[in-house]
Formats: structure tokens, C-alpha cells, sequence
């Protein structure tokens, strides 16, 4: 049993909870995820660290309400359990000084970004983050981004705040505009089409770029296969041998439809519990 | 009185109402069937079965305790050698161990001793709870036992696990997944293995003092020297060969194409059949194909059927004589109706729009010369392709030990294939840490693990001596 220190919204349908943990969180590394099940007859769905305290023995996650699980960890509350937990799991990010780094992410996947940034500052990398949102509502963590952000650029979709626009428009502004700042790598960590896009604009640029993939995944330790993906033709393991591949060689149509697979037993798993269980007694 | 040559037939459910349940098939003996069975061991002298067992149960005693009607007595003696024998009577290859050996069946059918063995265990989980203290089980630990740390829940984790705290050492088994049992709960169907029967074997493991830690990633959250750091003085690793093996062929990441151990996780371990009370979805392919002739095939073919499939193909490259699966599983799954197509091999999927398989090309084969393993090698027919309508495929061909460990633990030496290399002791290159089942030996069945596990628990304990 994992119990929850803190749990509230950072911004409609996004919400943080900080879990107790201490085996993980003396462990963690940015780049690292963990899988849950949110009761005794749930799903195990993975999540990213989304940072951690090994002091406090704690971990971070941030989610956003899609489905049945998620709904279900929304409804718990500081002191609620959620019974099953296992991490960190998958490899850790590379760090280091990578000189110039372009560290994308988009909505929910900022969170996945943070610990990256935090992690590449401190070793030694220059970080201009680019965080793109649907609108200013949605925005979140914008403070913690900024204090390891030697720059902070951020998009929004109908633009009520930053540039008007999607992530790749700020990237692709900051790539044409030669002389000023090379960027030497590029990170890229939110919805998948969000990570090809981004991968698709740097193959024109031949610039390094690492994403995060956030696979379907069941046992999350090597032992089923669903979160199989292929990169440069051959497939991988995302819990094994990722999550963080290169993003010029993922097959970003194959990783988004595998994403669907499941996509109307998701929808009526959903209903079914909201419709049986909505403001009911839980 | 004269002998009978013939078995004493375990009852089953009939095939035409099992595919339309999740019970288990083989339905056990009554006590005067047991009998009956009994009777046809001729406690001969030299005891060629014990010989054929991984474990070593005294299998005549535990027969003649059964011919006097003392159960109880016949699973004491079963429990000095084999923690597990609920589990073992039923998914034991008997007929390639103790059975094949069997004295009595040199004239006749060998002794059905795992039907026996299975019959004198059901017997106990359901009499535990009147007479908890049935002889032989292990008893207390002692306070002062030295710590052991068992990573991986598996049949040779359990079983190290079990021999361990009957020394009176203290154990902490470790396992990755929510629930204790690796394969036995995660691989082997209900329908062979009812997993309330794996869950009252762990509860007697528990209720002697094995400490079960469940969610734990050893590798990751926990390191081999981080254990020892924690005051265990000896780790046992049985993490299984878990890694599914894949044929690299076009189109084998559409959706709708398993692992089979990804496909059976899903249904047994998550439970996916259950619809509308477990979250955990799972497809339910009308046409089915399962590629591969092991039992791991034939419990993957068998839970589709269960799922409603209209047609299971089983999809293996050689001919019937060849598969590896026990002829009891390929049996089982014939009278269910699952079709068998052999020499054939799957060498491309094609999918719909959506990235759903809808159909395979597969290609001929025909047998050429004995390879490594002895068998006949399959050679493919030049232009023999045929394709087939698939909405589902599971992929049963194997699996390759569990990299985690091995991975994130310097000096712990490996085979090429990622197989823990041990010596005759059981021991890894590293002092103090112990190896045993498929994470040593590729993957095999639940008694040989189980058999490693054990001797593993003895070099242990001289370790620690």
C-alpha cells in the first residue's frame, strides 16, 4: 500500500500527488517511470516520476483524468492508499553537459520534461524549455520550469499566453534563426504526435533528438511485450529498452496506433464506472 | 486379486462444456478411485520413480499411505521433499519423469502417480483448516535464523523459499507483480491451474513465517548489495526466463498480435475475461492464430477458445510428433476443437487500416536433417505461401531470461545468452548469491525450477554454516 501525502489539481483535469514510497523514491532518476493499479481489479498503467524526495521518501506524479484508473486515483485524497506501485522502471536519461539544449514538452508531458531539465542543468547543459498548452488554463509548473530554464519559451494553442501556436512553431523559429543560439540536442517529451512532430522538423536539421514514448505497457519489467515498439527496424521494449529512444528512428505511426488499440474498451470501462459509480459511495 | 494394467481415469469435464467455462478440466479422484490407483503400485524394491523425480518425493511411501486410506500421512510424506504438490499433481510432465520410469508400467500403464499426488494435496487444502497442524509441515522460525532474500515468486522461488524456513531460516521472498507465484499466476491458465489453488499454497508458505514483499523491482529499487546492505546474508535469484521471444517478421507489432506472455498476463493475472468487473481489457479474436507447439501454445490456444474465438489455429513449423507440448495439453486441446497446422510458419502479417491484424501469409515447410536439439529441422517449400484470415495472433515461441538483474548488477556473470551462470552448488559469481530455475537454465517446467530451487535452499544453508 502506497499511501498519498498530497494530491490536488494544478490545472483542470491535471492533478499532482505526492505518494509515499521510499524504496522508489531513494532510487528515482529523471527520466524513470513507475506502473500502478489504482484498486485490487484495475489496470497497471505506467506514469513518469515526475520528481522526487529522498529525503522524504516520496515521489511525484502528475495526471491527467482520461480514463477509469485515472478517475479513480483523482477521487483519492492526503492519506487515501493506492494499493499496488512498483518502480523506478526503465532506463534512466542520459545527462551531462550537452552544451545547447532544446527541451520540448507538451501539456501533461511537462511534468515528464521537469526532472530532465532539473537533472541536464545540473550537469552542466544550457536549457531553453519549450512548453507548449492548449491555453493559459492549462498551464501548470511554469515557476519550478523557470528556475532551471536558462531560457523559458512557451506556446499556446489559441494564444492567451506566450506564442500563438504549437511547440514546433517556437522551435523551428529558434532553429532558423541561425547565429544567435545552436542548438546542439533536442529533448522532446509529451503526446505522441507532439514528439513526431518535433522529430520530423529536426531530421531536417540533422539535429540530435531524444524522445520519451509513453507505450501501452502491462507488466512494465520485460516479461509481456505490449509496449513493443520499432526503432530503426527493430523492435524494442519501451519499459526495457527505452523509454527515451531516438527520435529520428522511432516509428511514430506504428507507436500511435498501438496508442488506439484499446481505445473503445478504454471509452466503455469508463462509462460503465462512471455510470454505476458516479457520485455514488466509493 | 488381480492387478489392473490400466490407469484408473481421472475424470473431466466433458470438451463441448468446458470451453464454455474457466473451471479446471481434470476434475481429481475420489478417495476410492485413489484407492483403486493405489493398489496398482507394487512398492517394488527398487523405486525407479523417486529417481525420475526433480524433487525426490518417496512416491511409493506416499502411495502406500494412500492404499491404507491415511491421507494424511501421504501428504506429510509428499511435503518432506515438495512444498508445492497441489501444484506439481497437476502441471507436472509425469509421463517424462516418475510416470516413465514406473515398474508396473513395463507390463501395463505406469501408476497415474500424479493424479495421486494431486489427490492426496487437494485433500489437505481442503482439510487444513480442521487440522492446521498436520505433522510434517514446517515449523516456527526460529527468531534467530539468519536472513535470506528470495527474488522472484516463481515455482523456484517458492520452493528455495520453502526449504529455507523449514531450516529455520528467515525469508523474504521478493516479487515484482502485485500478487506472489510468477508463472503460476501469471502464465498457466485457471483451467489448469486454479489460482486458488496456487493461493492456499503461498498461504501455507506465509502462515510458516515466509515474509512475501510483492511490488518490489529488484534491480531497481532494490539492488543485490542494497539487500545485503539490509541485513540478508544470502540471496536466492529465480527470476525466470520471462523476456518473450519474437520472430522479427513483417508486421508483427500490429495490434491484435500477442506475446503469449503478454496475451495470458492479461487474462490471468489481470484477469482480462472477467469483462465488466476487471479493467484490464484483452481481444477476442474470432479467427485465432497461435504460433508454436510448446505448452505455453496450447495454453494460449485453449484460453482464446474460452474467450469465444470461432477458430483457433495452432501454427507450428514441424509435425505433431515433434511439438514439445505435453501430449495430455495437445490432447485437451484437440477435443476443444483447436486445429492444428503444421509444418507451417507464419513469414508476414497484414493489417487494416487502423493497424489491426486481418491476415497472415504463412509458408510450407517440410522436415530436413536432426538440428542441435535432435529433432528434424523444418526447411521452408519454395512458393508454398498461403494466407490466412487472422484477427488475432499469439505468439508463442519461447522466451529468454529476465534482464533486470542482470543488467544492473556488476560482476554477476553471464552466459551469452543472458542465462545466470551458477556451479553445481547453485552459486553465481558473486559470494553469498545463489541462482536456480530458468533464469539458469532457459526455460523449462514448474518442477525442474522447483527441484533448482531446492537444492539452491541446501547450498545455502552450507553457506551460511
Amino acid at each position: 500500500m502506497f499511501k498519498i501525502k498530497e494530491i490536488y489539481t494544478l490545472a483542470p483535469g491535471t492533478l499532482h500527488a505526492i505518494i509515499e514510497a521510499p524504496l522508489i523514491a531513494g532510487k528515482a532518476e529523471a527520466g524513470q517511470f513507475i506502473i500502478i493499479r489504482t484498486s485490487s481489479k484495475g489496470e497497471r498503467i505506467p506514469l513518469t516520476i515526475a520528481d522526487y524526495d529522498r529525503a522524504q521518501g516520496t515521489i511525484s506524479i502528475v495526471f491527467q483524468v482520461l480514463g477509469k484508473s485515472t478517475t479513480q486515483l483523482a477521487a483519492l485524497k492526503p492519506g487515501g492508499v493506492i494499493p499496488d506501485l512498483l518502480g523506478p522502471q526503465g532506463n534512466p536519461s542520459e545527462m551531462g553537459n550537452f552544451g545547447n539544449v532544446a527541451v520540448v514538452g507538451g501539456g501533461v508531458g511537462i511534468a515528464a520534461a521537469y526532472p530532465i531539465v532539473k537533472s541536464l542543468k545540473n550537469a552542466g547543459s544550457r536549457i531553453i524549455s519549450i512548453n507548449g498548452f492548449r491555453s493559459r488554463d492549462n498551464m501548470f509548473w511554469m515557476d519550478k520550469m523557470e528556475k532551471f530554464s536558462d531560457s523559458l519559451l512557451i506556446s499556446t494553442n489559441d494564444g492567451s499566453c506566450g506564442r500563438k501556436g504549437f511547440v514546433t512553431d517556437v522551435l523551428r523559429e529558434l532553429l532558423d534563426n541561425k547565429g544567435e543560439e545552436r542548438i546542439d540536442r533536442v529533448i522532446a517529451i509529451g503526446p505522441a504526435i507532439m514528439m513526431k512532430s518535433v522529430a520530423d522538423l529536426t531530421r531536417n536539421y540533422n539535429l540530435k533528438t531524444i524522445v520519451s514514448l509513453n507505450s501501452l505497457m502491462v507488466c512494465g519489467m520485460g516479461m509481456c511485450g505490449a509496449c513493443r515498439v520499432t526503432v530503426g527496424g527493430k523492435t524494442n521494449f519501451t519499459c526495457m529498452d527505452g523509454p527515451d529512444f531516438d527520435g529520428h528512428l522511432v516509428d511514430f505511426k506504428e507507436l500511435m496506433m498501438r496508442l488506439d488499440s484499446y481505445k473503445h474498451e478504454e471509452k466503455t470501462c469508463l462509462e460503465k464506472w462512471n455510470r454505476e459509480c458516479a457520485g455514488g459511495p466509493q | 486379486m488381480a492387478r489392473n494394467n490400466k490407469q484408473i481415469a481421472m475424470r473431466e469435464q466433458k470438451p463441448s462444456e468446458r470451453t464454455g467455462n474457466w473451471n479446471e478440466v481434470p476434475l481429481g479422484y475420489s478417495l476410492e478411485e485413489a484407492v483403486l490407483e493405489s493398489e496398482r503400485c507394487i512398492q517394488c524394491k527398487n523405486k525407479p520413480c523417486i529417481a525420475g523425480c526433480p524433487v525426490s518425493i518417496e512416491i511409493p511411501d506416499f502411495i502406500k499411505a494412500i492404499r491404507d486410506r491415511d491421507i494424511k500421512k501421504a501428504i506429510d510424506i509428499i511435503h518432506e521433499n515438495n512444498a508445492l504438490p497441489a501444484i506439481t499433481g497437476r502441471v507436472c510432465p509425469q509421463e517424462e519423469q516418475c510416470q516413465c520410469l514406473c515398474t508396473a508400467g513395463k507390463i501395463g500403464d505406469p501408476v497415474s502417480i500424479g493424479s495421486l499426488e494431486r489427490f492426496a494435496a487437494d485433500w489437505d487444502l481442503e482439510n487444513r483448516l480442521t487440522a492446521p497442524e498436520t505433522g510434517n509441515r514446517p515449523g516456527v522460525i526460529t527468531p534467530a535464523g539468519k536472513m535470506v532474500a528470495v527474488v522472484g515468486s516463481g515455482p523456484a522461488g517458492l520452493s528455495c523459499a520453502a526449504d529455507l524456513a523449514r531450516m529455520g531460516y528467515r525469508v523474504t521472498v521478493f516479487e515484482g507483480y502485485h500478487k506472489p507465484g510468477g508463472v503460476l499466476v501469471y502464465g498457466i491458465p485457471e483451467f489448469r491451474l486454479p489460482k486458488s489453488i496456487v493461493k492456499s499454497e503461498i498461504d501455507m508458505l506465509e502462515s510458516f513465517g515466509v515474509n512475501f514483499m510483492t511490488n518490489v523491482l529488484i534491480g531497481r529499487a532494490l539492488t543485490i548489495n542494497d539487500i545485503f546492505g539490509r541485513g540478508f546474508e544470502a540471496v536466492f535469484i529465480g527470476t525466470g526466463a520471462g523476456l518473450p521471444n519474437f520472430m522479427n517478421i513483417p508486421g508483427e507489432n500490429l495490434n491484435g498480435i500477442y506475446s503469449a506472455n503478454e496475451f495470458l498476463t492479461r487474462v490471468n493475472l489481470m484477469k482480462a475475461y472477467l469483462t465488466g468487473e476487471y479493467d484490464t481489457p484483452v481481444r477476442h479474436g474470432r479467427n485465432v492464430a497461435v504460433i508454436g507447439g510448446g505448452n505455453v501454445a496450447m495454453d494460449a490456444a485453449r484460453t482464446a477458445k474460452r474467450l469465444d474465438a470461432e477458430n483457433v489455429y495452432i501454427i507450428y513449423r514441424r509435425t505433431e510428433k515433434e511439438m514439445p507440448a505435453r501430449i495430455e495439453e495437445s490432447r485437451h486441446a484437440m477435443e476443444e476443437g483447436i486445429q492444428f497446422i503444421t509444418l507451417a510458419s507464419p513469414v508476414m502479417y497484414e493489417g487494416d487500416e487502423h493497424g489491426f491484424v486481418k491476415s497472415m501469409v504463412c509458408l510450407r515447410m517440410e522436415l530436413g536433417e536432426p538440428d542441435q536439439s535432435g529433432r528434424r529441422s523444418p526447411v521452408p517449400v519454395k512458393g508454398s505461401e498461403f494466407r490466412m484470415e487472422t484477427d488475432e495472433v499469439i505468439v508463442a515461441v519461447g522466451s529468454t531470461p529476465n534482464p533486470i538483474i542482470s543488467r544492473t548488477t556488476k560482476d554477476l556473470k553471464l552466459k551469452k545468452n543472458g542465462d545466470i551462470i551458477v556451479d553445481d552448488k547453485f552459486r553465481t559469481s558473486i559470494k553469498g548469491v545463489f541462482a536456480g530455475g530458468d533464469i539458469v537454465t532457459g526455460a523449462a517446467t514448474v518442477v525442474t525450477a522447483m527441484g533448482a530451487g531446492r537444492m539452491a535452499a541446501k547450498s545455502i544453508s552450507e553457506y551460511l554454516n
